[in-house]
């Protein structure tokens, strides 16, 4: 019992960091730890796997939906807008 | 990602503010379809996405002068572009906000195996496009379910792909902040996915 206790301390201390661990932020010492609790873990294992295309569906996200083209009213704005940046300069 | 996206963003920017051939429909075109993105999913309408895209690059091109580090153009621009969304807030969407436990996603594990967590089989995911596409709506409804706060991070972090950094500096909030409501949006999101997925199965979608 003691020790499916510890797995599961171990679980939540590793699940409380799976995004940082995927994004590359954490220390060499902290992913070097996590990666030793993956080793023998595979709930953590498969629970990681799901979070990484949880994360990869958002950024396949991105490519829905397009603005209207831009009106050529809207767009002399815009011009208009630049040019005076630009003559500040 | 992002990188190289990163790279070709900020030669926009130093070519924008050289009066390079070309860069002011180059800009345009980049940014406008990144903003509209980012301005649909935070307050839900295209009409007002369009107006937010529009008034953001007036104001970007307004105020130039101000960039004073290209390397930041992205997430001066999402700035900016935030502060229109906010003006544009609709009360309903950025409620007072809920804080999301870790604990509450923390997975169970399988009552007849403690080797096997109780989610669903994500692993014919790739595969099938229809899925996928259904899969995306999830996404879309999911993170505009999220609470306000979660939702800006989850935003700018895995849909228009700031970096930790950036993402702070848009949404005037610590690096840790940032990292913490990434986590728990990321979370939240995966939750939905999963029960779409067990329901998906269930029903003999796959």
């Amino acid at each position: 019992m003691d020790t499916a206790k510890h797995d599961q301390e171990n679980c939540r201390d590793v699940f409380a960091l799976l995004s940082e661990y995927l994004d590359r932020e954490l220390t060499p010492q902290s992913c070097a730890e996590i990666e030793a609790h993956l080793a023998g873990c595979p709930p953590c294992i498969e629970f990681l796997d799901s979070l990484k295309r949880t994360i990869r569906l958002c950024h396949d996200c991105e490519e829905t939906g397009k603005p209207r083209p831009l009106s050529a009213e809207q767009r002399e704005k815009l011009v208009a807008a630049y040019r005076t940046f630009l003559s500040s300069k | 990602m992002a990188a190289s996206d990163t790279r070709d963003e900020v030669a926009l920017a130093r070519d924008l503010l050289a009066g390079a051939p070309g860069a002011f429909d180059s800009f345009v075109e980049v940014f406008r379809s990144k903003i509209f993105h980012y301005a649909q999913m935070v307050c839900g309408q295209p009409e007002d996405a369009e107006e937010v895209a529009q008034d953001t690059l007036l104001k970007v091109f307004s105020n130039f002068g101000q960039l004073r580090e290209p390397e930041r153009v992205k997430a001066w621009v999402f700035r900016i572009a935030r502060n229109e969304c906010l003006m544009r807030k609709r009360k309903s969407v950025f409620a007072p906000t809920q804080e999301l436990s870790l604990d509450s996603f923390l997975p169970h594990k399988d009552r007849d195996d403690d080797r096997r967590l109780e989610i669903a089989d994500w692993s014919a995911l790739p595969d099938d496009q229809a899925l996928r596409a259904e899969l995306k709506e999830v996404v879309h409804t999911a993170i505009g379910q999220l609470p306000e706060i979660y939702r800006a991070v989850i935003l700018l972090r895995d849909i228009e792909e700031l970096t930790t950094e950036e993402a702070a500096e848009v949404l005037d909030i610590s690096r840790e902040a940032v990292k913490t409501r990434l986590h728990r949006a990321r979370l939240a999101v995966r939750q939905m996915l999963d029960e779409y997925m067990k329901g998906a199965r269930a029903g003999g979608r796959r």
